[in-house]
């Protein structure tokens, strides 16, 4: 019985190689390296998760002190630019969904075409956001910078609570914004990896994770969408 | 545990779904329903969140851990609201911040 040779147990267990050239040394296989960085990437978001909640549950506490002049905050949004924006957004989850699928079925023109779609949609979501904040600078309704509404539609309003909501209106469309800002971002780096067909060998994680962020992002407004724009009464 | 091929047509189905509830959460706040405007508005998202979560996301096709942290990520948030909400409205001295700098209507 020869004593089993140690060195060659070992390069006999690195051997059955076809290791993919984007496989880790700690992961055993693909498959297990796929369910870690899955994992990890769930975990993240229900980080991010709590990191937007603490801006829901303030939400919250001051909708129900304020809640006349939240009504009157959300008049001065509009409700038109909220639903053309949510529209983008949805669209773009779907273009989204499409370039995992895209990777899956190893097909890198769609993949490439549809994360540029995707980023053009997330682009024109923030464009209409900007123009947006610039409409509120303009009229003078950005809290503790530039803070004086007029006009009739607010008469006899209670400024302190409108302001308030202003302030929820910005923080809460700002940090979406950032993470819009970055999700772009990202998706153009994937966008440049997959045209070298980096993703379409079996081994695209990165776009399901870049995937599962953007429809984090997209849900994050689902519920924006209705607490800001349309909080007004009818 | 590769991830099941989706059929395009199912994302198609599901894109204008998630259009179509977005349009009813618009007209729904035209409609005067006192305080329960905000309670559908927020109902309708929900099953929104759902419907990504389920298939966008994959986590119907996924078992396992994902959905485990899914379900930590809810019960905390659940908690982070619940207790406190409960602890703010249950006390009186809570008053409302002293604003910034706009000075008018004071």
């Amino acid at each position: 019985m020869p004593t089993p040779d140690i060195g060659n147990a070992e390069s006999a267990a690195m051997e059955p190689a076809a290791r993919h050239a984007g496989l880790q040394e700690q992961f055993e296989d693909a498959g297990q390296q796929r369910s870690a960085a899955e994992l990890g990437m769930w975990i993240f978001l229900a980080t991010e998760l709590l990191f937007f909640g603490g801006l829901f549950t303030l939400y919250i506490i001051y909708r129900e002190i304020h809640f006349e002049e939240f009504k009157q905050g959300s008049h001065l949004l509009e409700a038109g630019f909220g639903l053309a924006m949510t529209a983008l957004l949805v669209t773009s989850s779907f273009t989204m969904a499409m370039a995992v699928r895209s990777a899956q079925i190893g097909k890198r023109k769609p993949l490439v075409a549809f994360l540029l779609v995707t980023m053009l949609f997330g682009g024109a979501f923030l464009g209409l956001k900007f123009t947006e904040y610039h409409v509120k600078w303009t009229e003078q309704l950005v809290p503790g910078l530039r803070f004086s509404p007029g006009g009739e539609r607010l008469q006899g309003a209670r400024w302190q609570g409108v302001e308030m909501f202003m302030c929820f209106y910005f923080f809460m469309t700002g940090l979406h914004a950032l993470h819009m800002i970055v999700g772009i971002g990202l998706l153009g780096v994937l966008a440049i990896l997959s045209c070298k067909g980096r993703y379409t060998e079996g081994h695209f994680t990165p776009i399901e994770n870049a995937g599962l962020y953007w429809h984090f992002v997209d849900i994050v407004w689902l519920f924006l969408f209705p607490l800001l724009y349309l909080v007004r009464g009818a | 545990m590769p991830h099941k091929v989706v059929p395009a047509r199912t994302y198609v189905f599901t894109a204008i779904t998630l259009l179509a509830l977005t349009a009813l959460t618009y007209a729904v706040a035209l409609i005067d329903l006192g305080i329960w405007n905000t309670a559908v508005a927020v109902a309708i998202a929900a099953i929104k969140m759902t419907i990504v979560g389920l298939i966008f996301m994959h986590l119907l096709y996924t078992r396992g851990l994902p959905r485990i942290v899914v379900l930590a990520g809810a019960f905390w948030l659940a908690l982070l609201i619940a207790f406190t909400v409960t602890d703010v409205f249950t006390r009186s001295w809570m008053a409302a911040p002293i604003p910034w700098s706009s000075s008018i209507g004071r």
